[in-house]
C-alpha cells in the first residue's frame, strides 16, 4: 500500500507541478512553432542556452527577471536563426533543427569553459525562492503543489493561459493558426507567411529557453552540462500528446511530471530491488506510448514542415 | 524574397557555395577564439597540426574517423529515404553490447568465423532496434525522429543497467565496464604498436558497399524515390513501407557496426563513455557528404581531424576544445545552406 500513499503526500504533488514547470514553458513554446508550420528541433539545445544564460546572468550579479530575460532573448536569436533558415531558405526543419540543437549546445559549454575557466565544480547561484499566495496555498494537498512554489511557476500558468487566448482569441493568433493550416489563404489576407512563422518560431524558442532557464533558476541553482537531458524531446511528444491545443498540453505535461516524481519515490519504496535505470528510463518509454497512442487520431496542423513559397499553386 | 530554381549548376557554382561554407565556419570559429582571448591563425595551425601534422596525428585521426564513417553512412542510407534516424547512438550501443556479450568467451571459435559471426549479431541487433521505429512510424504513423531520439535515452540506461548487473567485470575494481573481449574477437591493428585498427578497413568497405547499393542496385532506387516523392513512388508501384523497413534494417545494422568496431578494434571493452555523440556527428558527417556513401568517408575524415585537432590544440592553446562541436554544427548549417543556394537563387522583391 506504500506506494498508493506516496500519492497522498504533499511532497509529491509539490514535486510534479516543480518537475511540470520547465515541461509547461517548453512544450507551450514548441506549441507555438508547429502551430504555425515549424518543426523547431532546436528545442533541446535551446532550453540548454537558456539554462545557461539565465543562470551566468544571475551569477554576473545581474537580478533573476533580468536573468529570465537574458534566457528568452538567447532563445530569440537561435529561434530567429532556425527561422530563417527554415521559413524563407526552406531548408529541411529535421535537419536544421539537429543543426540548431548541436549548435546551441556546443556553443554553450564553450561559453561555459571560456567564461569560467578555473572552476571544477559550477558555482551556486540564489534561485527564486517559493511564494506562498495567501489563501490558496492553505488548501489541502493540491493548495501547497499549485499555490506555494516560485513566481516562475505561476509565469508557466499564465503563459498557458496567454498562448490559449492568442492563439484562439486574437487576430495573430488566428493568423498564427492559419500559416500553419493554408498558408496561401493568409497571403492572399495580404499578411506575410514568412513574418509570421519567423515570429512564432522566435516567441516559442523564447518560453523554450525560458524552461530551460526555469531549471538552473528555480528547480536547482547551478548549472550542469547535459541538465536537459531529453526534456526538449518529451516536449515534442508532449505537443503530440496534447493534439496540439495548449490546454490539454499543459494536462499532458502535469500528468508525465506526476508520473516522474513517482517513478523517483517508488524507487525509494521498493529499496533496490529494481535497477534504478528502469525507473529512469519510465519518462522516455511513457512518452513513446504515449505518441503510439495518439498517433493514430492525430490531427497535425496540415502545413506542418511544409516549407512556403510565396505564388507557388 | 523567393526562391527560383536554377538551371543546372555548372561545376564551377556547385563547389563555390560549399566552399564558401567551410570559409564561413571558419570565420565564425574565428571570432570565438578571439573571443576566448587567443589567436585564430595559431590555432588553426594547432588544429591542422594536432589532425595532421604527423603520422601520429593522422593514424589518430584516421582511428576517431572510423566509428564516425559508420554512423555517418547508417544515417546517409536512412536521410536518402527520408526516414529520419537520429538513433545511431543507441544503435552504436546496442552493437557494442552484443560485440560483448559474445566477444568475452560465450562463444568459442577461430577467429575468421568469430568475428563475422559478432559482426552479424551486432548488425541484427541494431537494425532491430530501428525497426521498431520504422514500424511504428508506417503502421501508426508515429513520427521516427521522436522515437529514435527517445530510444537513445532508452538505450544508454539500459547499457548502464547491463554493466552494474549482468555485464559488469567482477574484476574491474567496482566501475561500471565489462569483461575485455577475448583476443580471438578482436580486429587487428593496421599497424604494430598503434590504434588504427581493421574497423577502419572495415568501414571504408561498407562505404563501397553502400555506393554499390545507393547507385546501382533496385534498392537504392527504390530509396531515392522514395526520399523525393513517396506519394510519387507509391503511385509508381514502388512498395513504400517494405522500402522504409529495408532502409531501417540497413541504417540500424551500419550503425550498429561502429560500436562492434570501437569495442572490438579500439577500446577492447564496454564502458559508458564508448561514443562521445559518434551517433550525432554521424548526421553532420553524412550532411555534409551530401548523402553520398563515398563522401561519407571524407566527411568523416575531415570532420575526426577537427575534433583530434582541437583535442591538441585545447591542451596547448588553452581555446576549450569545445571550438570542435562548434565547428561542426556550424559546418552542417553552413553546408545545407550551400547546397540550397547551388540549386536555387534568391529574388529580393
Amino acid at each position: 500500500m506504500e506506494a498508493f500513499d506516496i500519492l497522498l503526500t504533499t511532497s509529491f504533488w509539490v514535486a510534479a507541478i516543480r518537475i511540470a514547470s520547465p515541461l509547461i514553458f517548453a512544450t507551450m513554446g514548441e506549441l507555438i512553432c508547429e502551430r504555425a508550420g515549424v518543426l523547431n528541433l532546436g528545442i533541446e539545445g535551446i532550453m540548454t542556452a537558456g539554462a545557461f544564460a539565465g543562470w551566468i546572468t544571475v551569477y554576473a550579479g545581474g537580478d533573476l527577471w533580468l536573468g529570465v530575460a537574458v534566457a528568452a532573448l538567447t532563445g530569440v536569436v537561435f529561434g530567429l536563426l532556425h527561422g530563417f533558415l527554415t521559413v524563407p531558405l526552406g531548408l529541411s526543419q529535421h535537419v536544421t533543427g539537429i543543426g540548431i540543437t548541436l549548435l546551441a549546445t556546443s556553443l554553450t559549454y564553450f561559453t561555459y569553459r571560456v567564461s569560467l575557466p578555473e572552476v571544477t565544480s559550477p558555482p551556486k547561484i540564489e534561485p527564486f525562492q517559493p511564494f506562498a499566495i495567501p489563501g490558496l496555498s492553505d488548501i489541502p494537498l493540491i493548495g501547497p503543489a499549485l499555490f506555494n512554489q516560485t513566481p516562475l511557476t505561476y509565469l508557466a500558468y499564465v503563459t498557458v493561459a496567454l498562448v490559449a487566448w492568442v492563439l484562439y482569441r486574437t487576430p495573430v493568433g488566428i493568423a498564427v493558426r492559419a500559416v500553419g493550416e493554408n498558408p496561401s489563404a493568409v497571403e492572399a489576407q495580404g499578411i506575410s507567411v514568412t513574418a509570421m512563422r519567423m515570429g512564432a518560431v522566435a516567441v516559442g524558442s523564447a518560453l523554450m529557453a525560458v524552461g530551460g532557464a526555469f531549471l538552473t533558476m528555480s528547480a536547482f541553482n547551478s548549472f550542469f552540462f547535459e541538465m536537459i537531458n531529453g526534456r526538449g524531446w518529451i516536449c515534442i511528444a508532449l505537443v503530440v500528446f496534447g493534439s496540439w491545443r495548449p490546454g490539454k498540453a499543459l494536462i499532458g505535461a502535469i500528468l508525465f511530471a506526476a508520473f516522474d516524481a513517482y517513478q523517483v519515490r517508488l524507487q525509494q519504496v521498493t529499496g533496490g530491488v529494481i535497477p534504478y535505470q528502469i525507473f529512469l528510463m519510465m519518462p522516455y518509454v511513457l512518452s513513446i506510448l504515449a505518441l503510439i497512442v495518439v498517433a493514430r487520431r492525430a490531427t497535425y496542423p496540415k502545413a506542418l514542415m511544409v516549407p512556403y513559397q510565396k505564388g507557388e499553386r | 524574397m523567393r526562391l527560383e530554381p536554377k538551371p543546372t549548376p555548372g561545376l564551377a557554382t556547385t563547389l563555390l557555395y560549399p566552399a564558401g561554407a567551410i570559409l564561413a565556419t571558419i570565420v565564425i570559429a574565428s571570432l570565438l577564439v578571439l573571443i576566448a582571448g587567443a589567436s585564430p591563425f595559431n590555432v588553426f595551425w594547432l588544429v591542422a597540426k594536432g589532425a595532421a601534422g604527423s603520422q601520429f596525428a593522422l593514424l589518430e585521426t584516421l582511428t576517431r574517423a572510423t566509428p564516425l564513417i559508420f554512423t555517418g553512412l547508417a544515417v546517409a542510407v536512412a536521410f536518402r529515404a527520408k526516414l529520419w534516424n537520429i538513433g545511431a547512438e543507441a544503435q552504436l550501443y546496442i552493437g557494442a553490447v552484443v560485440t560483448v556479450v559474445l566477444g568475452t568467451g560465450a562463444v568459442a571459435m577461430p577467429t575468421p568465423a568469430l568475428i563475422p559471426l559478432i559482426m552479424i549479431c551486432a548488425m541484427l541487433a541494431g537494425a532491430l532496434l530501428l525497426l521498431g521505429p520504422a514500424v511504428l512510424k508506417v503502421r501508426f504513423g508515429v513520427d521516427e525522429v521522436v522515437t529514435t531520439l527517445l530510444l537513445n535515452f532508452i538505450v544508454i540506461l539500459f547499457v548502464s543497467m547491463l554493466l552494474e548487473g549482468v555485464l559488469k567485470d567482477p574484476m574491474g575494481l567496482g566501475w561500471p565496464q565489462s569483461k575485455r573481449v577475448i583476443a580471438d574477437a578482436q580486429l587487428p591493428r593496421l599497424i604494430q604498436g598503434k590504434r588504427l585498427h581493421f574497423g577502419f578497413v572495415i568501414a571504408v568497405a561498407s562505404a563501397v558497399v553502400m555506393w554499390v547499393v545507393m547507385k546501382k542496385t533496385t534498392l537504392g532506387y527504390e530509396m531515392r524515390a522514395v526520399g523525393n516523392n513517396a506519394e510519387a513512388a507509391r503511385f509508381a508501384g514502388i512498395p513504400v513501407n517494405r522500402v522504409l523497413m529495408k532502409t531501417a534494417l540497413l541504417s540500424g545494422g551500419l550503425a550498429a557496426l561502429a560500436g562492434f568496431s570501437e569495442v572490438a578494434g579500439l577500446k577492447g571493452n564496454l564502458t559508458l563513455d564508448l561514443s562521445p555523440g559518434f551517433g550525432y556527428t554521424g548526421i553532420v558527417v553524412a550532411m555534409l557528404a551530401m548523402l553520398n556513401p563515398l563522401g561519407v568517408v571524407a566527411s568523416a575524415i575531415f570532420v575526426a581531424g577537427i575534433f583530434v585537432g582541437a583535442d591538441a590544440m585545447s591542451r596547448s592553446a588553452g581555446v576549450p576544445s569545445y571550438i570542435a562541436q562548434v565547428m561542426v554544427a556550424t559546418a552542417l548549417l553552413t553546408m545545407v545552406t550551400a547546397i540550397m543556394l547551388t540549386r536555387y537563387r534568391i529574388r529580393w522583391k
